[in-house]
């Protein structure tokens, strides 16, 4: 039983990607979506909290769509987070049993 | 009120000016000028064709104040001032221009 | 001139998550019309407004990126963004677009209106204001 988290906000404005992180198990999938897309680049006071919680064994994946809209190559985002389409989206969303959206 | 262009139908708003930009054609411009009772001039064209690629470059229609500058960096002092682009476009030479460039009424235009 | 005013505009916001940024834009176009003295600021995640390569048509929004180099054309070229957030951000100035203006009283010749400032320049701005608008 596992589930996906999607976050929506900047973890730099919002705390919705710590309070999600603080009570994802470790078998969780984090989705980054919209303005949250920002917090999967590399060499930021965000990142070093994403590579914790991935290597405690959260997926992290980061839509690429909202990437390419904000100017933000896919060499800027961090190791750690795979990049999924819309398609990739809806494809977690079904692997996953329920998805927590930290609105 | 749609436009019509030789049978085809054009959205338009309440003004005037075209729903969706991707409907502009050259003779979609000189029906829209026609419904205005005006007609369209090299003189129009050159204000017309600037103010499109104005818009494809920056996403917006310019302001009156930016376009008469520009045009007089583009086509000479004699045409960037209100007076000659007045005389073209009599209803205001942003919002009567934009119209028949098929933009939106430029930003700030009331 | 003496009822000419300063406008500090503070934007704080990433693009298309939200409104404002674009909401910002539009009313400095609009308020550029007044000839007050304009200046914009880009701080927190404000600074990704002006990333490079924008590409918005996968989500369905308008590329607004493309407006901010028309800024100089409505003589706003007074932008000040702050070096902090860039780092935080892992950005740098490299991955903002470049944005010039033409000076009337230097033979039109073309300068930047970017300023990379600190917090204590920021401040200083923030004071300079009669007018102060977030976003």
């Amino acid at each position: 039983m596992s589930t996906l988290h999607t976050v929506n906000k900047s973890a730099f404005e919002r705390n919705s990607l710590e309070s999600c992180l603080s009570v994802c198990k470790a078998n969780a999938s984090v989705l980054l979506i919209e303005d949250a897309v920002v917090s999967a680049l590399q060499n930021t006071t965000i990142s070093e909290q994403i590579s914790a919680a991935a290597n405690t064994g959260v997926k992290f994946f980061a839509l690429s769509e909202d990437l390419r809209a904000r100017g933000l190559s896919d060499r800027r985002v961090m190791d750690e987070v795979t990049l999924v389409d819309y398609a990739g989206f809806v494809k977690l969303t079904t692997e996953n049993d329920r998805v927590q959206n930290w609105l | 009120m749609p436009l019509d262009v030789n049978g085809t139908n054009y959205e338009t708003d309440e003004e005037g000016y075209l729903s969706n930009l991707s409907d502009w054609s050259p003779e979609v411009a000189n029906a829209l000028a026609a419904s205005d009772d005006a007609e369209l001039g090299e003189n129009h064209w050159e204000v017309i064709n600037f103010l499109r690629e104005y818009y494809e470059e920056y996403q917006i229609a310019p302001a009156v104040r930016v376009l008469t500058k520009a045009i007089g960096k583009r086509l000479g002092k004699d045409k960037g001032n209100s007076k000659y682009l007045y005389e073209l476009f009599p209803y205001g030479p942003a919002k009567q221009a934009c119209k028949y460039a098929g933009l939106p009424k430029p930003t700030g235009c009331v | 001139m003496s009822d000419t005013k300063t406008f500090v505009y503070i934007n704080r916001k990433a693009p298309y998550g939200s409104i404002y940024a674009l909401e910002s834009l539009e009313v400095v176009l609009i308020g550029a019309a007044f000839e007050q003295d304009v200046k914009l600021v880009f701080m927190d995640d404000g600074v990704f407004q002006l990333t490079n390569n924008q590409d918005p048509e996968s989500i369905g929004m308008k590329n607004f990126s493309k407006t901010y180099a028309a800024l100089g054309d409505y003589d706003v070229n007074q932008i000040y963004i702050d070096q902090q957030s860039l780092e935080q951000r892992g950005l740098s100035l490299d991955d903002l677009q470049a944005l010039v203006y033409e000076d009337e009283d230097d033979d039109w010749a073309e300068k930047s209106s970017i300023h990379l400032v600190n917090r204590e320049e920021l401040s200083e701005i923030i004071e300079s204001a009669d007018v102060l608008l977030n976003f």
